[in-house]
């Protein structure tokens, strides 16, 4: 903590970046989102195993950017969602200063996209036993018990968007559900808009999605939504050899076709 | 407030409830499953939960559906025929245990859903619902009900008031004219109350701000924007605060179906979302997180006392429960009344 | 219509299409009940919402004047999702329509007064209605001059009825086309409307100005106006904001703390000056 607090001092004092978005103390015992501007600010940062939320949501907030050059505070879905975010075009290496912080709370060196890269090609990728958990015990269902699973769940959702907002990788300003022509996905929160809202942005998240949790933490009604992100990148894994947020550079599996692809219709 | 104050014995709660039941009507009440709390319908005592402070969503849903259907639509051979709501099919409800904060939310809901034109849906669902609040005696650290002039044991917007004595046995106030119906028909149940029946203490919310200067402040505040951006910065512009809070009314109009066949419904909408005040041409008046975080409080807090009368938050606490990223209502407005001139 | 259901449209008869100019048309809409039509009134300055059945509802003024009973019309431009649905429908389909919703010009005061009208492009269809409605009470009045400016000749709207006003001894009109707009047989003035304006320079004794346009063109009309001696509570204009509802419950079109659906669509200059920036 000491060594982010004086990085981010250094940063802010010498004007390297404009504004340092990292984890501060909140109501009670939550932390929140702060966004020091100052050398007088760096000194509310902290860091703890309370600091999950992917700070990298902010780095495609106007208001964010307009205030200058962020460093952000990121543990490994954070750098992941980076890797991402570049390979999509989202954000430059010259963008945003990046203060990594290991699984242990160190302060890492990371100069720019190739020593992220070094750094997360060196990580375990794998979901934890416990993340494997909840995967099995959704999994170990039929699939009408499965349905059964996700319409009692899904009944909670009020359409409230706080997973997709939450999320780093849904940064489309204008998300397919706010089209209108055609309304490709019904806006009020019935039974099939809530069903058709989830299934289109999983679709949407899958192989992309960095297992940051965000989603399913963001959920007023404590939905586990991230359960299905988690499936599809399992199974984009599995099906592809691409794990999101890997490289600067990658191509998103679902929108590459090369020749040399063992699918045959598009001959 | 006239009331008149009756005696419920704890063991007869179950009888009520199941007496409100077997009547016919709904009864929403909190019930816990896993971490959360929230309305469910119930059918009997043992299903209420206990030791919690607030239901994640509000009761608003009984009277303001998260989807509604304003009326069917066919258009044929014989021309187009619409079709509207039978209100006489809507349900006889009861909210059951609400806090009181969560019946004082019922207005705010009518003074919009009756400013001018009439909600007819609206108000007869609130005809058809019988508000059985239970007081207050714990609290945590984001309820402000006394900062927007309530208390833990306002009877506001409640057909009957319940508060807990030190004996276990409940305190009922009859509120209204339809909580006296209510108890006159189980006059078993509701029985006079002891001269020294003695409430259990009710929760302690310490006073913030005063709601009447946080108004007239807010007016001369609407050119701050950095004030507005501060506190916003870390918002994430989704609609669970809208959504959760009892006295959010915002609503969008949507068609389904075919033009041959369908339906309008009214679905829940929120102020914070991006493209709320989007224009077709693609000019967006509220273009920024920090104008839409500042139309939330405006609206609220000016513009609704201004021009209606009552203020559109009842102090529950539950827009920063729910809040992903902890933007705490009750410290942003304690924040603005200490902005300097 | 049941008086219990605000959201239920009545159902009207597309009686006539006018196609105005590229992708601009008008409505002439009739009331399918005979005993609605009866007892519909409105008055100028007035909206309602729209709908396609299906597609969902659009906002738009009352284009024709309150003084012609029986049916009313709208003028729309095909922006979006239910105007491009409408500019599909022939004459004989039915639409919807709810209202009419919104403040009024106050035209009661201005009797005894000179009007003078201030128009851009799209925006002509509410003060139209205004101006018929005047017209068809005209001795009220002193003058009436209308000033009615659009990109390009095409787009000039309500042609026919600028060739009406432009032959009535009691009008001064006054038509433009902005810089190289114009097409070689174009006999009206050639420039953007408030430097038109500007140069006519009308006298503002006695006078009310009306103003309806596009946002640039009222930035730039509004400050030539004070120069020429108009108080801003003698220039009205109105607002637009993306509505759903119309009737002030949706929460979604306040300026401030007024809503374009009840405080407006009509506002005076004076009054627009107290408003924040949120139109």
């Amino acid at each position: 903590m000491d060594d982010l607090r004086k990085k981010a001092k250094e940063l802010l004092e010498s004007k390297q970046a404009g504004v340092v978005i990292g984890y501060g103390n909140g109501t009670g015992d939550r932390v929140r989102a702060i966004f020091a501007q100052s050398p007088a600010d760096a000194d509310k940062l902290v860091f703890d195993d309370r600091c999950l939320q992917n700070l990298t949501v902010y780095l495609s907030k106007s208001e964010v950017r307009k205030i200058g050059k962020p460093a952000v505070v990121v543990t490994l879905p954070g750098l992941r969602t980076i890797l991402q975010l570049a390979s999509e075009k989202q954000v430059a290496e010259n963008d945003i200063i990046v203060l990594g912080i290991s699984p242990e709370g160190a302060l890492l060196d990371l100069p720019g996209f190739k020593a992220i890269t070094d750094y997360v090609a060196s990580a375990n990728l794998d979901y934890t036993d416990a993340e494997m958990r909840n995967l099995d015990e959704v999994l170990k269902l039929s699939l009408d018990e499965r349905f059964q699973f996700w319409n009692d769940e899904l009944s909670r959702c009020i359409k409230c968007y706080a997973c997709r907002q939450a999320c780093s990788l849904c940064y489309c300003s204008r998300c397919t559900v706010e089209c209108n022509q055609p309304q490709w996905i019904a806006v009020p929160s019935h039974d099939l808009g809530d069903f058709e809202w989830h299934v289109m942005r999983a679709m949407h998240l899958a192989g992309r999605c960095v297992n940051c949790g965000d989603c399913a933490r963001a959920c007023p009604v404590d939905i586990p939504i991230n359960l299905i992100n988690h499936l599809l990148a399992q199974v984009t894994f599995d099906s592809f050899g691409l794990r999101s947020g890997t490289s600067p550079e990658a191509d998103y599996a679902l929108s590459t076709f090369r020749p040399d692809d063992k699918e045959d219709f598009i001959r | 407030m006239d009331t008149n104050k009756k005696l419920l014995k704890s063991q007869s709660l179950k009888d009520l409830l199941g007496k409100l039941t077997q009547s016919g009507k709904t009864v929403y009440a909190p019930k816990r499953k896993g971490d959360q709390v929230d309305f469910q319908p119930i059918t009997s005592s043992e299903e209420l939960a206990q030791n919690y402070v607030q239901t994640v969503q509000s009761p608003k849903s009984a009277v303001f559906p998260r989807v509604e259907e304003l009326f069917r639509f066919r258009n044929n051979s014989d021309g187009v025929k619409l079709t509207e709501r039978d209100v006489k099919t809507l349900p006889d409800m009861v909210l059951f245990g609400v806090r009181p904060c969560d019946a004082a939310g019922l207005q705010p809901l009518r003074a919009i859903f009756t400013w001018d034109y009439q909600d007819a849906l609206f108000k007869s669902r609130m005809e058809k619902v019988t508000v059985i609040s239970l007081a207050c005696q714990s609290a945590d650290e984001y309820c402000f009900c006394t900062s927007v002039g309530l208390s833990p044991g306002d009877p506001t917007g409640s057909d009957i008031l319940l508060t807990k004595l030190s004996s276990g046995d409940f305190l009922a106030e009859i509120v209204t004219d339809q909580g006296k119906s209510l108890a006159d028909s189980m006059t078993e149940l509701f029985l006079p109350a002891p001269a020294d029946a003695k409430p259990a203490t009710l929760a302690d919310v310490p006073i913030k701000f005063n709601h009447e200067e946080l108004s007239k402040k807010l007016a001369s505040l609407f050119d701050r924007t950095e004030v507005w951006v501060g506190q916003s910065l870390r918002c994430l512009g989704c609609g669970a605060c809208a959504f959760v809070c009892p006295a959010c009314a915002c609503f969008d109009i949507q068609d389904e179906g075919t033009t041959h066949d369908g339906v309008r419904l009214r679905c829940w909408d929120s102020c914070g979302c991006s493209l709320f005040t989007l224009h077709t041409s693609g000019h967006n008046p509220r273009e920024v997180q920090s104008q839409r975080w500042r139309q939330r409080v405006m609206h609220k807090f000016s513009y609704m006392p201004e021009r209606l009368n009552v203020f559109g938050c009842v102090g529950c606490g539950r827009c920063s429960r729910a809040c992903p990223v902890d933007m705490n209502l009750k410290e942003h407005l304690t924040a603005v009344m200490e902005v300097k001139a | 219509m049941s008086d219990a259901n605000v959201y239920l449209p009545y159902l009207m008869r597309i009686d006539n299409i006018t196609d105005e100019a590229p992708g601009v048309k008008t409505f002439k809409l009739a009331f399918q009940n005979p005993a609605e039509a009866e007892e519909f009134d409105f008055k100028a300055g007035q909206f309602g919402e729209y709908s396609l059945f299906g597609e969902g509802e659009s906002t738009f003024c009352i284009a024709s004047s309150p003084t012609r009973k029986g049916y009313i019309e709208c003028t729309f431009r095909q922006a979006g999702r239910v105007t491009n649905a409408l500019a599909n429908l022939e004459i004989g389909d039915t639409i919807g329509f709810r209202g009419p919703y919104g403040n009024i010009f106050p035209i009661e005061d201005w009797k005894g007064k000179s009007l003078l009208f201030i128009a851009g492009g799209i925006a002509l269809p509410p003060m139209r209605c205004l101006i018929w409605n005047c017209l068809d009470l005209r001795d009220w009045f002193k003058d009436v001059s209308i000033i009615y400016g659009a990109k390009t000749v095409a787009d000039l709207v309500y042609k026919h009825e600028l060739d009406e006003w432009s032959k009535r001894p009691d009008v001064k009109l006054i038509t433009t086309v902005d810089p190289g707009g114009e097409t070689p047989d174009w006999k009206g003035d050639i420039g953007f409307v408030p430097t038109v304006l500007d140069k006519v320079a009308p006298s503002s004794k006695d006078t009310i100005a009306i103003v309806c346009g596009p946002p640039i063109m009222i930035k730039f009309t509004f400050p030539v106006l004070t120069k020429l001696g108009f108080e801003p509570d003698v220039v009205y204009t109105t607002l637009e904001n993306r509505m759903k509802c119309g009737i002030g419950k949706c929460g979604r079109c306040n300026v401030g703390k007024y809503f374009v659906c009840k405080d407006g669509p009509v506002f005076t200059y004076s009054l627009l000056k107290e408003l924040p920036p949120e139109y």
